[in-house]
């Protein structure tokens, strides 16, 4: 069991630490202060979930690694993210639109878990329950404001969901791994809650005035190490630090 | 060891004194992130709960709460963390939230579970400092994790809320 348990930990922290630090690339470059306060606000509570994740796999591989030893020193093959999480940021409707497809996911996600069977995954979804309601309707409001907003704005966005659409099928597919872990209770299983999502999205989507595009090939891999290019680049900034000076502390 | 056993009673009444390091009209009590206190022959260790999942300010409190017990005379206490059940603002009695209000933040109301998918948030939150209800939400985020932003249009002045959650 505790392999398939680290296995899917790492699942639910990478998703958090990626996209984390993906929308912490906006803090400075927000198009208004404000926004630029709650993307980073929201940074803060992904890579928070994240730690806390990691932390719970680091206890459960006890292979003497840490929380720090799998944010920063693992490679791209080894990170076990979804692809949508790691997309560069693109400009802010792209930001905008992924991120409401994320959280409006994790949310149910978290609901799920927040009655799993280990007490400790538990207690984490049922406080992140609680931030990924604000991050869905942050993420809601701006995208209804963009699709319905000016003739830019809309473009943007729908471009946005053109390019990112194909992306969302990988966060409900399952394999053996999670299919077990769900039957054991210790898993959330994602086709539970496909159809809420699904309804969350369209009326979001139709409220803004957008379309989702219908999608020839879903893009998948992440959960078994095939990552985008972009992976990689990504790392390489978020890991330098830890990676050239070991054990460095401030 | 020359000092007896503390009583959870002094442990919670010295815990009182250590602040929120953002909000320091407020303890660690009071912000109901110290859920229990265990007084036992290994010494003392305080039970605490985050307020947010990446809240920056945990690791100063578990810091300050170590180092005022340590002050006391009880030294070598330890922090543990409990995620269950979550965190929140409901915890927080009535006189500090007179306190939060009295600092210029607007305290939290009831945390209820809005449906997931909500565009608009509910309800105006009243102004800190000259108590209009006609205020206007700027930001579901601000300064730190736990606050909003918000405008009041009676006083035309920028005030933070403590965000219900």
């Amino acid at each position: 069991m505790s392999n398939r348990f680290f296995e899917y930990l790492l699942r639910l922290g990478d998703d958090r630490l990626v996209l984390g630090h993906r929308l912490s690339e906006w803090c400075g470059h927000g198009p208004i202060l404000e926004e630029d306060i709650a993307m980073a606000n929201i940074a803060l509570d992904l890579i928070g979930q994240a730690n806390l994740l990691l932390l719970k796999a680091a206890s459960v591989e006890n292979a003497g690694r840490d929380a720090d030893a799998l944010a920063y020193l693992r490679d791209a093959r080894e990170y076990r993210n979804a692809l949508i999480a790691e997309l560069p940021r693109g400009d802010f409707a792209f930001t905008i639109a992924r991120q409401f497809l994320f959280s409006a996911w994790a949310l149910r996600q978290w609901e799920a878990l927040a009655s799993c069977r280990d007490a400790d995954l538990a207690g984490i979804a049922a406080r992140a329950v609680k931030e990924s309601r604000y991050h869905v309707r942050h993420s809601a409001e701006w995208l209804v404001r963009l699709g319905d907003g000016t003739e830019e704005s809309h473009a943007r966005a729908q471009d946005a969901l053109d390019e990112l659409w194909r992306y969302t099928g990988e966060l409900f597919l399952t394999d053996a791994i999670e299919r077990e872990l769900a039957h054991e209770g210790l898993a959330a299983d994602p086709s539970a809650f496909r159809s809420a999502w699904q309804k969350d999205v369209d009326d979001v989507v139709a409220r803004a005035t957008l379309r989702l595009p219908a999608v020839e090939h879903w893009q998948q891999g992440g959960r078994t190490g095939l990552h985008t290019e972009h992976l990689g680049r990504m790392l390489a900034e978020m890991q330098v630090l830890p990676r050239t000076y070991p054990g460095a502390r401030w | 060891m020359v000092s007896a056993t503390p009583t959870r009673e002094r442990v919670l009444a010295i815990l009182d004194t250590v602040k929120d390091p953002e909000i320091p009209v407020i303890s660690v009590v009071e912000l109901g992130v110290v859920r229990d206190v265990e007084c036992g022959p290994d010494g003392v260790t305080v039970v605490i709960t985050p307020t947010y999942s990446g809240c920056p300010a945990m690791k100063a409190m578990e810091d300050d709460i170590i180092a005022a017990l340590d002050a006391e005379g009880i030294g070598g206490a330890r922090v543990r963390t409990v995620f269950a059940p979550a965190w929140t603002t409901d915890w927080i009695p009535d006189g500090a939230r007179e306190k939060l209000r009295a600092w210029g933040i607007a305290p939290p109301g009831a945390a209820h579970d809005d449906p997931p998918v909500q565009l608009r948030r509910a309800g105006r939150v009243r102004c800190p400092f000259c108590g209009a209800g006609d205020t206007t939400l700027r930001s579901e985020f601000g300064s730190t994790a736990c606050k909003a932003t918000h405008y009041c249009n009676s006083c035309a002045q920028p005030f933070e809320e403590f965000k219900a959650i």
